[in-house]
């Protein structure tokens, strides 16, 4: 309990960059789920803000993909509460299906459709579920394939496409929902190294514009560069949470100094 | 730039001959060295093959074609000594053989019938024809309404034809393509049930499955044409025609679902959860997402079933149809044609027109597998 009450410390605003919106977007309150008798998540409390950007990391196994997959109900929560954009998640599928249109995911593993083009695989969503004609889902969807550097791309399938490439089209495959918030699971640990920094880049670039974004990474450029907020997690609990610039340098608990040793030389 | 004498250590002065190519690189006997004569071994079975077509393949052409007889009118052409093959036997036939006891004036409906379905199938089949929305109305909906109207009649000014005077080929379409028809989309449906989160729609779809891959085809026929009738009040009667397409139905159907099933259990994981977190709902996932991708997967199940399903259309002999085979078997006993190459004739007759159709399946069926292909190249 001390810990998590430690870990609560709320991060200040980054370093009078832009001050962030007072407007809560996700609250996880006394979040706990297991897998079996698996304790997975335990006692979450996680609050985000319009426009925050956070990034997750923590050792493999410690939670955090699981923790932001609850977030949009890939993971099915067993305690506790989660809101996100004023709907509280429940087992009513009407609501995971609005919550779902506002938060757009991307995945380790890219998870394009392989049996639709990219432009298909950017409009079928538009279509099916935001009810758009296929007209104006082609244009967002070119819109946003222009903004990930690869309109060019537009009538191949995704097979056809390096990994950095699929991932960028995964990006603008999400922003095609026009969601206000994206989720990232570890959207550059299935890259070459070469290949990471395209994608960061176009990362990059939606933080800028003030994307509400949570980020389970291991990119800590990535982190020092955009981040409000860092947090760090360990055996299914958040063990701390803080500035890139204090998190980094100031790391108060032990399991995150050993933890930054090892990614950090 | 001039080159001077010392330039160079060696200048030929005139053309060398040209060599011949190397003979053994190319043409029909390397050909044939490398691939029928490389090893003693291989010598030995390529020449094992040689003597088995030669024992085998002419006394087979000299049956079916040199002795044939192609003419005739009756079991006395066939019943010289050395005769070959009885064609004339599937000549005399032949209408049988297609329609059964189908009334002859009557019969232009069939063809009408037949026609009407290739007009939908063709252009069905070739993908770079367009208005494939518009073709599969027609196939699904128009189509079979006009079939039972031209087949069945009774109404709109055709007279009706009893189902039970149908016979041969007819039959056996009748039977497959509305078996296969069926079977498709409610295969997929059980397939899907079984991998239910919903218990009873689960339990539902395991039961029925189980049951109808736990019967023999001629069971559920059999139990069809004997004992429903005897759990109907009197009076109430089921086509027979229409019984044994139900059963087949439902039992391709069972088989179906497992096959769909393979299918659903290959799309990775990650694909239903990209397809979940765009919001797509269930029906729509499914539809757009996982069964395009499982369906690829398992043409080459889903036509074995078909094949397989087709040549079962022979079992409805047993409750009294008769399919083409039926029909070729039942005209053994025609005391006219009655002859010692008869039944061979016959059978083999049945046994090419089964092997037509069935060849014609599996090569469409790979000609669509490396269609799909295209969209995995990488």
């Amino acid at each position: 309990m001390t810990e998590s009450a430690a870990a609560g410390v709320v991060a200040p605003p980054h370093e009078g960059q832009r001050p962030l919106s007072q407007e809560v977007v996700v609250e996880i309150s006394a979040m706990n789920k297991w897998y079996g008798d698996f304790h997975v998540l335990k006692n979450i409390n996680l609050t985000v803000t319009r426009g925050e950007r956070i990034v997750i990391c923590g050792p493999s196994g410690s939670g955090k993909s699981t923790m932001i997959r609850c977030i949009n109900r890939l993971e099915e929560h067993q305690s506790g509460r989660i809101v996100v954009e004023g709907i509280e998640l429940t087992n009513d599928l009407k609501r995971i299906d609005e919550i779902r249109r506002e938060v757009g995911m991307v995945f380790q593993h890219f998870n394009l459709f392989p049996h639709l083009t990219i432009l298909e695989n950017c409009t079928l969503a538009p279509i099916w579920v935001r009810r758009m004609s296929k007209r104006d889902a082609e244009q967002i969807a070119m819109k946003y394939l222009e903004r990930v550097r690869i309109p060019e791309q537009a009538n191949k399938y995704p097979g056809q496409l390096s990994g950095g490439q699929q991932q960028r089209v995964a990006i603008a495959r999400a922003l095609c929902m026009n969601p206000r918030i994206m989720l990232f699971d570890e959207p550059t640990s299935a890259l070459d190294p070469e290949m990471i920094k395209e994608v960061l880049e176009v990362m990059v670039d939606l933080a800028e514009e003030g994307m509400t974004m949570l980020c389970v990474t291991h990119e800590m450029s990535f982190a020092r560069q955009v981040a409000d907020r860092v947090i760090f997690m360990d055996a299914g609990q958040i063990v701390e949470q803080n500035d890139p610039e204090n998190f980094f340098n100031h790391p108060q608990h032990e399991r995150t100094k050993l933890f930054l040793s090892q990614i950090l030389h | 730039m001039t080159a001077t004498a010392y330039d160079f250590a060696y200048v030929r002065k005139e053309e060398e001959p040209i060599l011949a190519p190397p003979r053994r690189e190319s043409g029909i006997v390397a050909w044939m060295r490398t691939n029928l004569f490389s090893s003693i071994g291989n010598t030995v079975l390529t020449l094992a093959g040689i003597a088995f077509i030669l024992w085998v393949v002419p006394p087979v052409i000299r049956w079916a074609f040199i002795d044939a007889v192609w003419n005739g009118t009756s079991r006395e052409d066939c019943v010289a000594p050395g005769a070959g093959a009885c064609w004339a036997f599937v000549e005399a036939k032949f209408a049988q053989f297609m329609y059964g006891r189908y009334p002859i004036d009557q019969r232009w409906r069939v063809d009408l019938t037949g026609i009407l379905l290739l007009i939908g199938l063709i252009p069905m089949a070739i993908p770079r024809i367009p208005y494939k929305k518009e073709n599969a109305f027609y196939l699904l909906v128009i189509f079979p309404i006009l079939a039972f109207w031209l087949l069945v009649g009774g109404f709109l000014g055709l007279p009706y034809v009893e189902t039970s005077l149908w016979g041969g080929l007819l039959v056996t379409l009748v039977v497959a393509i509305t078996g296969m028809v069926v079977a498709m989309p409610l295969g997929v449906l059980l397939a899907l049930g079984r991998r239910s989160q919903l218990p009873v729609i689960r339990f539902l779809s395991i039961t029925f499955i189980e049951f109808w891959r736990g019967v023999p085809l001629i069971t559920v026929l059999f139990m069809a044409s004997v004992m429903l009738p005897i759990f109907l009040p009197p009076g109430v009667n089921f086509d027979k025609l229409l019984r044994a397409l139900v059963g087949v139905a439902l039992f391709t159907a069972a088989y179906m679902a497992e096959v769909v099933r393979g299918g659903l259990q290959a799309v990775p994981k990650g694909q239903y959860e990209a397809a979940q977190a765009m919001g797509l709902g269930y029906w729509q996932m499914m539809r757009l997402i996982v069964l395009p991708q499982a369906l690829r997967v398992v043409i080459p199940g889903i036509v074995n079933s078909f094949i397989s399903l087709f040549k079962d259309t022979s079992l409805v002999l047993i409750i009294g149809l008769f399919d083409l085979l039926g029909i070729v078997q039942l005209n053994f006993a025609d005391a006219n044609w009655a002859s010692p190459q008869t039944p061979l004739t016959g059978y083999v007759f049945a046994a090419f027109v089964f092997w037509l159709f069935c060849f014609g399946m599996s090569r469409y069926s790979i000609y669509t597998e490396r269609r799909l292909q295209t969209g995995y190249r990488r």
